[in-house]
């Protein structure tokens, strides 16, 4: 027997998404909606200052016993990512500062009362001395040899350092075009709409600590969570709730969950902790903060011939569990050449510890910052040929022909016609005729046209993690299909949805297979109790992955429906398929439902090999090759520039993407336009500046400025499918891509707007005021 | 993020709430968009709120030949939708239009966001350069020196704004408001309004800091506004020139 694609639910197919209907009513269960009798509510004192020696802790008189500091916390263990990578320095990251405090908003002691507003009164009586010490606020300046030293023991405050020479250092001779720029992206905070919170409290009856956890990564934060405390880990449930955004903010094991965890199982009673918007902010400022020295070395005609780089990334005071410090600077190295084909290469990085809040990789990690620093030196070698900037690209893209294609930097990439996906946007914005009515602007409102081509390596495996040495490697992913006795299936997932849709595409690939009406489905995701283990939602995995697990469950679980079935029509089990809810036979048919009633209520009808597993299979799933999916895209973008007033705006916006073979593409566009809002904050809005004393700038969303509606163009958005070799389904992870493009879109686009005045902005956002600076000084 | 502790003391009327208003440690709220973030910030943590959109004498609209007088609780709502007079051109509409966004006009007031006195709000400057009035329980201000700096005003304790009196200019004349925001609804980074009539012209220019900054018949020119300027960074006083010359008349 064989699985038959089925009928219009299945892989394909723009099926409206099963979980839209409780959200869209306001019936969703997120964190701050569950509250069992008895919780009270935790506020945490957090260190003003951003590196100070802890002197004195006083808790107010009368409050002594619903106050905690590290010095309360016997036992439990601080949080530690040790990479394996030669050279990295540990950090250890107390739960409560014990001592010393490295960035604004540290917890230093936490308070517990029956309500939030009782428990931030009885913080702002904790008497705390700090003795401020000189703070490192900049990546930079914190590798000066005099620069103060985050953490003890440490010759200087580099995580990290990385250095790769990659081809024959001659060859650099050979260019008739030299560029250089320096690039910097400014530090971010990711702003899901429901912040970090959690529910926790100990289960006497399982004798186990059930926390309920804004979390993308149940899983991981179950494995840290344990160690951290020192129980077993079967005895510790984490159960992800509908979640309202994570993009790699919830992509980690907090503090918050360490400390909640400890004070439920001593306390007795639920805990909660819901983080609040000034919280996130003024601690949660967390990403994407980059520095690069690039040059790059061309022909004449624009063929690029070499690379070099040094690349800070400012890590933030600690290496958080799981990621670590130096996950971002390692892929900085590693994928800035990007898609283009050139013969050598060099980059430093360094993973700078600084004063702020310790660094998460946000949706596309280091690849915004990466695209478009690579994506400038494109524009920047157009400009000094006197080329268009996608004819340069053309001259350097990896050819279809030569896929799968192993690039400078040993990354595989499986499938693509990137060419051909750069074409249709130019094709897309009409380039001609924007040159045109480009030379007709010469006011003081320019026109600018950029782009951007750039790849996402997705659902990376055990062989891409297992060399850095991070707490978590990704090996087979597993699912469970289990049919209920009426027909209906429970899918049961190790990963997380929190808006991309999973709920519903999962069940598209069971209905490829089973034709079960996915309305007869249950997803059942982000709880440890009642899933296989995974390492969670994170790096555009879950398609590729959990997919990959629910089509091999599935496919074995029709195995063992197709022998009962075929026994119930009086067949051979070689003449009967599955398929559109039925097992069909030459004869008839009979329904799955049919099937499942059989096997759980009148076993007597079974035949006498039926499979005692019954009709729950638990099936794991890697790809044939576990170097990752590479989707690709290409964003084209043309804009209009006030040179006055320094406004920006989108005048265009058009996207070729190739995800593989797409599940369901109407999900796929919501995860692309997501992305691009969230890439058109970091081109545009998005900047949380610290102050010399390592001070945050904005403490509400009025201060830290994120695009909303208005700000998100109409984005035309065109596919390729080149299907992946090596999964499932063909299918490609393409969760981040929309958030890469934008930043190097935009920023070529915008530059291309000032050259005719000779300005240009060379750091993100690209604000009014950076904007006004620039032309000012190329008037001046 | 949980405001501290107050009571609430619900005035009946506006005598009732100059008496609630006049002792120590009380904040009015009006609409409560600014001050109820500010109480959860705990940047500010008064004993007692009196809230004054419950007071009926607080509310209406009326209009002369020469002046429509708004009640101080009109919200920006009901400004935005024309649910209140309004000058020639519905020029209180659409400043309304462009406050914040719609959840906010719901609740915020006229009278609320004068006192209020944040340097880059609409009404301040709209009209301070429309030559408006404040009515006060005790007495008539001009718009123009009742905000003194930012985040303070002229009231004294127990002191209640009543209404908002704004003088009908004569048909056919010039008016423009321009405001530079990163998004539609923030708070201006530039702002500037100008009004032009048959006798004379204002031009205020907001988001500066303070109060407005207010120049009348010669002084009205980019020249004179960068003459006030100087205070300004060279990128702010830059930006801030293209909005006013986006106000001026051709």
């Amino acid at each position: 027997m064989d699985g038959v694609q089925s009928n219009g639910e299945g892989v394909g197919r723009s099926v409206p998404r099963k979980e839209d209907d409780r959200y869209l009513r306001g019936r969703g269960l997120f964190i701050a909606d569950i509250r069992p009798q008895g919780t009270q509510d935790l506020a945490f004192v957090r260190a003003p200052v951003a590196h100070a020696r802890v002197t004195a802790i006083r808790k107010p008189a009368g409050f002594e016993h619903c106050v905690f500091t590290a010095a309360d916390l016997m036992g439990v263990l601080p949080i530690t990512a040790v990479s394996g990578l030669p050279g990295f320095k540990q950090s250890s990251q107390l739960v409560l500062a014990n001592g010393r405090v490295r960035h604004v908003g540290e917890a230093v002691a936490v308070c517990v009362a029956d309500t939030r507003a009782e428990a931030e009164d009885i913080a702002e009586l904790v008497e705390v001395d700090y003795e401020e010490m000189p703070a490192v606020s900049d990546m930079l300046a914190g590798m000066a040899v005099d620069a103060p030293r985050l953490h003890e023991g440490w010759t200087d405050n580099a995580f990290l350092s990385t250095r790769v020479d990659i081809g024959e250092a001659s060859v650099r001779t050979n260019a008739a075009i030299v560029v250089r720029r320096t690039l910097r992206t400014a530090r971010q905070h990711m702003a899901p709409i429901e912040g970090r919170g959690l529910v926790v409290q100990w289960d006497r009856r399982l004798e186990q600590l059930v926390m309920h956890s804004s979390t993308q990564m149940p899983h991981i934060v179950r494995t840290g969570l344990a160690e951290c405390l020192g129980l077993p880990q079967e005895a510790v449930r984490i159960i992800a709730p509908d979640v309202g955004g994570g993009f790699g903010y919830k992509g980690i094991l907090l503090p918050e969950e360490v400390v909640a965890g400890h004070l439920a199982m001593r306390l007795g009673h639920p805990i909660r902790w819901i983080e609040d918007r000034r919280e996130s902010l003024t601690g949660g400022a967390n990403c994407r903060e980059h520095h690069y020295e690039l040059t790059a070395y061309a022909h004449a005609d624009g063929r690029l011939i070499a690379l070099d780089c040094e690349a800070h990334v400012d890590a933030g005071a600690y290496s958080i569990y799981p990621f670590s410090a130096c996950l971002e600077a390692a892929q900085v190295a590693s994928i800035l050449p990007g898609p283009y084909d050139f013969e050598a290469y060099r980059c430093s990085t360094w993973s700078v510890a600084t004063n702020k809040p310790p660094i998460l990789p946000y949706r596309g990690v280091a690849r915004a910052g990466v695209a478009y620093a690579m994506e400038t030196m494109i524009d920047a070698i157009a400009r000094e040929a006197g080329l268009e900037p996608h004819e340069v690209r053309l001259r350097n893209l990896i050819p279809p022909e030569a896929m799968p294609f192993d690039n400078i930097t040993n990354k595989h990439f499986d499938s693509g016609d990137y060419p051909q996906c750069l074409r249709r946007v130019v094709d897309a914005i009409d380039v001609p005729a924007f040159r045109a009515r480009q030379r007709q602007a010469t006011g003081p409102v320019r026109l600018g046209l950029g782009m951007a081509i750039f790849c996402e390596q997705a659902a990376h495996g055990t062989s891409v993690y297992a060399g850095w040495g991070i707490p978590m490697v990704p090996g087979f992913e597993q699912a469970q299909a289990r049919m209920s006795p009426d027909g209906g299936l429970e899918l049961r997932v190790g990963i997380q949805s929190h808006g991309q849709g999973l709920e519903t595409t999962l069940a598209q690939v069971a209905h490829s297979i089973l034709g079960v009406p996915i309305a007869r489905m249950r997803v059942v995701h982000g709880d440890t109790g009642v899933t296989p283990y995974s390492t969670g939602t994170w790096g555009s995995r879950c398609m590729v992955m959990a997919g990959g697990a629910v089509a091999e469950a599935c496919t074995q679980l029709a195995h063992r429906i197709a022998r009962i079935g075929a026994h119930l029509l009086q067949c051979s089990v070689a003449d009967v398929v599955v398929g559109d809810g039925e097992v069909r036979g030459p004869t008839g048919s009979v329904s799955i439902e049919t099937v499942a009633r059989t096997f759980y209520l009148r076993p007597q009808d079974l035949p006498e090999d039926v499979d005692g597993g019954g009709l729950d299979v638990t099936a794991g799933y890697k790809p044939e090759r576990d170097s990752g999916t590479f989707s690709y895209a290409a964003h084209a973008c043309t804009v209009s520039v006030d040179t006055r007033s320094g406004e920006i705006k989108l005048l265009d916006y058009a996207i070729c993407e190739d995800g593989g073979v797409l599940v369901n593409p109407m999900i796929a566009d919501g995860q692309v336009i997501g992305g691009v809002a969230q890439g058109i904050g970091t081109a545009l809005y998005e900047e949380m500046a610290f102050d010399a004393f390592g001070q945050p700038s904005a403490a509400t969303l009025a201060d830290y400025s994120i695009p909303g509606a208005t700000e998100i163009p109409v984005l035309r958005i065109d596919h390729m499918e080149t299907p992946s070799p090596y999964t499932r389904f063909g299918q490609k992870g393409i969760g981040e891509g929309g958030a890469i493009g934008p930043p190097a879109a935009i920023a070529n686009a915008v530059n291309d707007a000032l050259a005719g005045i000779g300005a240009r902005v060379d750091r993100l956002p690209i604000t009014a005021a950076r904007i006004v600076t620039a032309v000012m000084a190329a008037r001046a | 993020m949980k405001a501290a502790a107050f009571d609430l003391a619900v005035p009946e009327d506006i005598s009732d709430a100059a008496t609630l208003l006049a002792g120590e440690d009380r904040r009015a709220m009006a609409g409560g968009q600014s001050l109820g973030p500010m109480l959860n910030l705990r940047a500010t943590r008064p004993a007692w709120i009196v809230p004054l959109t419950g007071i009926a004498a607080l509310h209406g609209a009326e209009q002369t030949s020469d002046a429509i007088t708004l009640g101080a609780a009109t919200t920006h709502a009901a400004l935005a939708d024309g649910r209140t007079p309004d000058l020639e051109g519905g020029v209180l509409a659409r400043i309304a239009q462009g406050i914040a966004y719609r959840a906010v006009r719901n609740r915020g007031t006229i009278g609320g966001s004068l006192c209020h006195a944040d340097p880059a709000a609409d009404w301040l400057t709209t009209l301070t350069a429309l030559d408006a009035v404040v009515l006060t329980t005790t007495r008539a201000v001009p718009l123009e020196g009742f905000v003194t700096g930012a985040y303070r005003t002229l009231l004294v304790q127990g002191e209640i704004v009543r209404a908002i009196r704004i003088p009908k200019p004569a048909t056919g004349f010039h008016w423009r408001y321009h405001k530079l925001c990163r998004k539609p609804g923030e708070f201006a980074h530039a702002m500037a309004a100008c009004l032009a009539t048959t006798d004379g012209i204002r031009l205020a220019i907001g988001a500066v800091g303070g109060p407005p900054l207010l120049l009348t018949g010669d002084h009205v020119s980019l020249a004179g506004a960068e003459a006030v300027l100087g205070f300004l960074d060279p990128v702010d006083r830059c930006i801030q020139l293209e909005a006013v010359s986006r106000v001026l008349p051709a």
